[in-house]
C-alpha cells in the first residue's frame, strides 16, 4: 500500500476558456499536514474540490486511497467522501440546526448508531474543540472563531482519513487563530489523519505544516518543508513568505503609461 | 434562447432526480412533516383571509348580476362552483408561490451561498435527497389541502354576505349548491388542478433556489423569477387542464 493517501498526477483544469491548473503533481502522505499556498485566485480551493470529486479535471488524475476520483460513479464518490472531512472557509454550519445537531448530522445521516451513542460522541468531539458547553447554541449565536471550531468538530465527527481545510484562519482574531492552529495539528496527530490545508496565512501554516506546495500561474512554483521555504531565494516564494509589496506578483495591475493617460485626460 | 433551453433541461433533470430520491423522504417522513409545517401551516393565515374576502366579493358581484335575471337564489351555486373549479386551486397556487415558493427559493439559494449544500455533498449526503425532495413532497401534499380550505372558507364568506347581509334564502343557498355541485366533475377536477399546481409551483421554487448564483443579487433575482414563472405556469396550466376537463 502506497504511503500517499492522495496523489495528484499531471492535473490540468480550466473553465470559461482559462486554464487554472497546468500539469500539477502533488502527493499527500498519510498522517502528515500538507499545505497548499498561493495568491488569491491561484486555484487552491479548486484543488480541494477536485480531490473531493465536486469537479472533474480536464486532464490528469486525482487518486484518493488508490481510486481515481473522477472515474467513480455516484456510490463510489460517496464511499470516498466518507473517508474525508472538510472545513469550509466560513464554517458552512447548517443554520437551522443547533451546534449539537450540526455535529451529530453526519452520524445520523451515515450511520445506524443509537441516539445515546451519538450523544456521547458529539459531546466528545465538542469537548475536543473546547465547545461542549455551547452545544445548544444556534450558529447565529456563535462568534466566527466558535463557528469555525464547531465546523471542525463536525468535519472530524466520523474520524475521517483525510481532513481538508479551506482557509481555516481567514477572518479570525489572533487568539482564535492560535486555537484553530493548535487544534488542526493536535487532531491530525491524535486521529492519525492526513490534513490538507489551503491557506495564505504564512505564519500559522508554517507552524503546523510538514510540507508545503506553492501554486502560481497554474503550476507548482515551489515545494518543500516550511524551513526550506523560509530560506528559499526563489523570487515568488521570497515575495510571498516575507509579504513584499512588489516582485514577480506586481503591485500595479497592467495599465497604460501613467503620465500619458493623465495628460490625455487633461486635454 | 440556448440558455433558456439549458435551464429547462436542468429543471427537468432536477425533477427526475427528486422523484428518484423520494424514497428516502418517505422513509424519514419527519423531514417532510417539518416542511409541511413551514410551507403549508405557515401559509394558512394568508389563505384563510384571502379566501374569506374572495368569497365575499364573489357573492356581492354574483348577486349584482343574478338578480337582474331573477336568479339570485343561485348565488350559492355560483360561489361554490367558481371556488371549487377555478378560484380555489388558482388563487391558492398564486398565494402559495408568493409566500411559500419565495421562502423555499430564498432558503435554498442562501444555503448554496453559505456552502451548506457543498458541505452536505462533501459529507456524502445528497442535497437532493435531504433538502429538495422533502420540500417537494411537502408542497405537493400541502397544496390540495390549502386549496380545499380556500374553497371552504370562501363559501363561508359568500354565505355570510349572501344570507345575513343581502337576504338570500338560506335553504335555497345550500340546497341549490348541493344539487348542482358534482363531486366527480367539479370537486375532483379542482383537486387534480391543485395537485398539478403544487408540483409546478414547488418544483419551480426548488429549481430557482438550486440554480441561483451564490450572491445576494442572484438569490434576489431567483425569488422574483419564482413568483413570475410560477404565476404564469399556473395560469397556463389552468387553461390547458380546464380545456381537457371540459372536453371530457
Amino acid at each position: 500500500m502506497t504511503n500517499n493517501i492522495v496523489e495528484i498526477d499531471n492535473l490540468s483544469f480550466g473553465y470559461k476558456g482559462r486554464m487554472l491548473h497546468k500539469g500539477i503533481n502533488m502527493v499527500f502522505p498519510r498522517g502528515k499536514v500538507v499545505a497548499i499556498m498561493g495568491g488569491s485566485g491561484s486555484g487552491k480551493t479548486t484543488l480541494l474540490r477536485l480531490i473531493g470529486g465536486q469537479i472533474k479535471p480536464s486532464k490528469g488524475e486525482v487518486r484518493v486511497a488508490g481510486e481515481v476520483v473522477h472515474k467513480q460513479d455516484r456510490d463510489g464518490i460517496f464511499k470516498l467522501r466518507r473517508k474525508m472531512g472538510m472545513l469550509f472557509q466560513h464554517g458552512a454550519l447548517f443554520t437551522d440546526l443547533s451546534v449539537f445537531d450540526n455535529v451529530a448530522f453526519p452520524m445520523r445521516e451515515l450511520t445506524d448508531l443509537p441516539e445515546s451513542m451519538i450523544r456521547d460522541l458529539v459531546l466528545m468531539k465538542l469537548n475536543a474543540v473546547g465547545l461542549r458547553g455551547a452545544n445548544q447554541y444556534m450558529p447565529a449565536e456563535l462568534s466566527g472563531g466558535m463557528a469555525r471550531r464547531v465546523a471542525l468538530a463536525r468535519a472530524v465527527a466520523l474520524d475521517p482519513s483525510i481532513i481538508m481545510y479551506d482557509e481555516p484562519f481567514a477572518g479570525l482574531d489572533p487568539i482564535s487563530m492560535g486555537v484553530v492552529c493548535d487544534l488542526i495539528r493536535s487532531l491530525n496527530d491524535a486521529l492519525g489523519t492526513t490534513s490538507i490545508i489551503v491557506s495564505h496565512d504564512v505564519k500559522e501554516t508554517f507552524l503546523i505544516a510538514d510540507y508545503v506546495y506553492f501554486v502560481a500561474d497554474g503550476e507548482v512554483a515551489a515545494e518543500g518543508t516550511p524551513h526550506d521555504l523560509m530560506q528559499s531565494t526563489l523570487p515568488f516564494v521570497h515575495q510571498f513568505v516575507h509579504g513584499e509589496k512588489d516582485g514577480p506578483v506586481p503591485f500595479h495591475y497592467p495599465a497604460a503609461d501613467y503620465q500619458s493617460e493623465l495628460l490625455q485626460q487633461n486635454r | 434562447m440556448i440558455e433558456r433551453v439549458w435551464r429547462l433541461g436542468a429543471g427537468a433533470r432536477l425533477f427526475f432526480l427528486t422523484i428518484c430520491y423520494s424514497g428516502e423522504s418517505f422513509r424519514r417522513f419527519h423531514l417532510v412533516m417539518r416542511e409541511i409545517y413551514f410551507t403549508g401551516v405557515m401559509s394558512l393565515l394568508i389563505i384563510i383571509v384571502s379566501a374569506f374576502f374572495v368569497g365575499m366579493v364573489l357573492a356581492l358581484q354574483g348577486y349584482n348580476t343574478l338578480q337582474k335575471y331573477g336568479s339570485s337564489e343561485a348565488i350559492g351555486v355560483l360561489v361554490a362552483l367558481s371556488l371549487v373549479r377555478e378560484l380555489g386551486p388558482v388563487v391558492t397556487a398564486l398565494l402559495f408561490a408568493g409566500r411559500a415558493g419565495t421562502a423555499i427559493t430564498a432558503e435554498i439559494g442562501l444555503m448554496k451561498t453559505t456552502e451548506q449544500l457543498s458541505a452536505m455533498e462533501m459529507m456524502a449526503v445528497s442535497p437532493i435527497a435531504r433538502v429538495v425532495a422533502p420540500r417537494f413532497w411537502a408542497g405537493v401534499i400541502s397544496m390540495p389541502i390549502l386549496a380545499a380550505l380556500f374553497s371552504m372558507v370562501g363559501i363561508l364568506g359568500g354565505y355570510l354576505v349572501a344570507v345575513p347581509l343581502i337576504g338570500v334564502d338560506e335553504g335555497a343557498f345550500w340546497s341549490q349548491m348541493q344539487a348542482n355541485v358534482d363531486f366527480r366533475s367539479d370537486i375532483v377536477d379542482g383537486v387534480i388542478k391543485s395537485f398539478v399546481f403544487g408540483v409546478a409551483c414547488t418544483m419551480i421554487a426548488l429549481f430557482e433556489g438550486f440554480d441561483a448564483p451564490p450572491t445576494a443579487e442572484g438569490v434576489s433575482r431567483a425569488t422574483t423569477r419564482t413568483v413570475v414563472i410560477s404565476s404564469l405556469s399556473v395560469l397556463g396550466l389552468d387553461f390547458v387542464l380546464t380545456s381537457f376537463m371540459l372536453a371530457v
